[in-house]
């Protein structure tokens, strides 16, 4: 077995694979801020990102007060001839449902108000025992679970909805902007830049356990 | 073009999918399941071809009600005036919001048609063991895959007007069902993607000169 150990150990500390096109390479020795891709195929394999779990764990903590803000909030408000109508992310949601089409109002509610939570809530799972010296049951899972998150995270998109709708609706009615408007457009940037300052190739190695 | 065979399947080596670590195949009695995750390993995503065939084909079909169908029905003092994809764009042009007509013929309209097709090519590709371009069909891939997400605006701004506008006898307005079809082609395309396997495209390659 001790043989078989060290080809373990060999494969670990040297080699890895492109995502993309599989091609073996020695692991890049990487300085802050570098990047390593491809050679075949160009795929971004590998970034040092070299942030603290700190400004991670600041950008996760800012992201999520904006996020709560931006769903307990009024999103827009409309006066036609006296009468006003004011609607929130939810609303939304439970409108399609109420009108039956309870598919699009599932889809809507995952990626535009589960996702973007549970992926913040897993950040926090995992960094926090990371940065306080502690460890919690399914940390792996958890993170991987962020991954798998991701895509389905529609933040971005959904303010771009927002847009639209104003922008269809100014011939018909005034249109006041609520709070959770401009916290929502807030939270853009801020997601962002958690998303970004996680070095996912670090968090994986900090969860492993060491035996 | 000769192909290096110095690829993680061809020295026997498997990329975990959730953490990236690299695993030697066959080593070690949990040899099946990345050491450091736990995820099961493949050399490559099981089915990936079968898989996004099917979801591809699924998305096609859905793509016709999706465009013949309503996605909202707007109602102003009685009168009802179903909207389709495309006639939504087209009010958009008659209004003169130019810029929305092109942001939504794009990301309702360009897109969806175009991850379709373009998937439907990278299946083909891999089916007929092309080599021809591999690093540019590899491109095309993550391209795909990542701006998928942007025809989701036409179901959000639906979202939001259903619950804005309702105003009674004044003006409502209504989803419909080509909404859901759309909904649905969005989704089944991003699943699509996502069980396609961009290491087949490479695979090909090294077979034709072996
Ligand atoms: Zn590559
Ligand atoms: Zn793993
Ligand atoms: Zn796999």
């Amino acid at each position: 077995m001790p043989q078989q150990t060290n080809a373990q150990a060999e494969s670990r500390t040297h080699l890895t694979a492109c995502h993309d096109c599989d091609l073996l390479f020695h692991i890049p020795h990487l300085k802050k801020g570098e990047q390593a891709h491809c050679p075949r195929c160009g795929a971004l394999v590998m970034e040092r990102k070299g942030h603290s779990l700190d400004y991670s764990l600041a950008l996760a903590l800012t992201s999520l007060i904006l996020f709560v803000m931006a769903n307990v909030n009024v999103l827009l408000r409309m006066n036609v001839g006296g009468r006003t109508q004011a609607e929130n992310i939810i609303s939304g949601v439970n409108e399609l449902y109420v009108q039956g089409y309870w598919e699009i109002a599932i889809l809507v509610l995952i990626v535009s108000i589960v996702a973007p939570l549970l992926k913040l809530l897993c950040i926090f799972y995992v960094l926090v025992p990371l940065r306080l010296n502690f460890r919690l049951p399914y940390a792996k899972e958890v993170f991987g679970f962020y991954e798998v998150l991701n895509p389905w995270s529609m933040t971005e998109v959904y303010m771009l909805g927002i847009l639209v709708a104003l922008v269809k609706l100014a011939d018909l009615a005034t249109i006041n902007v609520g709070i959770a408007l401009y916290s929502f457009a807030a939270l853009i940037p801020f997601m962002a830049a958690t998303d970004a300052s996680l070095d996912d190739h670090d968090i994986w190695e900090s969860l492993e356990p060491t035996d | 073009m000769k192909t290096p065979s110095n690829t993680a399947a061809h020295k026997g080596y498997l990329l975990c999918h959730t953490c990236h670590l690299l695993s030697q195949a066959g080593i070690g009695v949990h040899s099946s399941h990345c050491s450091r995750c736990g995820t099961r390993l493949h050399s490559r995503k099981p089915n990936s071809l079968s898989r996004t065939w099917a979801l591809t084909l699924t998305a096609y079909i859905l793509y016709i009600p999706a465009n013949l169908l309503p996605i909202m029905t707007v109602t102003m003092s009685g009168k009802g005036e179903p909207d389709t994809i495309f006639s939504g764009v087209k009010e958009l042009v008659t209004g003169g919001m130019w810029p929305l007509a092109l942001l939504i013929f794009f990301a309702s309209i360009t897109v969806p048609v175009l991850k379709l097709l373009t998937l439907t090519y990278l299946l083909l590709s891999v089916h007929f063991k092309s080599s021809w371009r591999p690093k540019e069909r590899t491109t095309l891939y993550r391209i795909t895959e990542t701006v998928g997400r942007w025809s989701m605006i036409d179901i959000f701004v639906i979202a939001i007007l259903v619950a804005l506008v309702k105003l009674g006898s004044l003006a409502t307005i209504e989803a419909g069902a080509g909404a859901v079809a759309f909904g649905g082609v969005v989704v089944i395309t991003m699943f699509a993607a996502m069980s396609f396997d961009p290491r087949l495209i490479w695979d090909a390659l090294e077979n034709n000169h072996e």
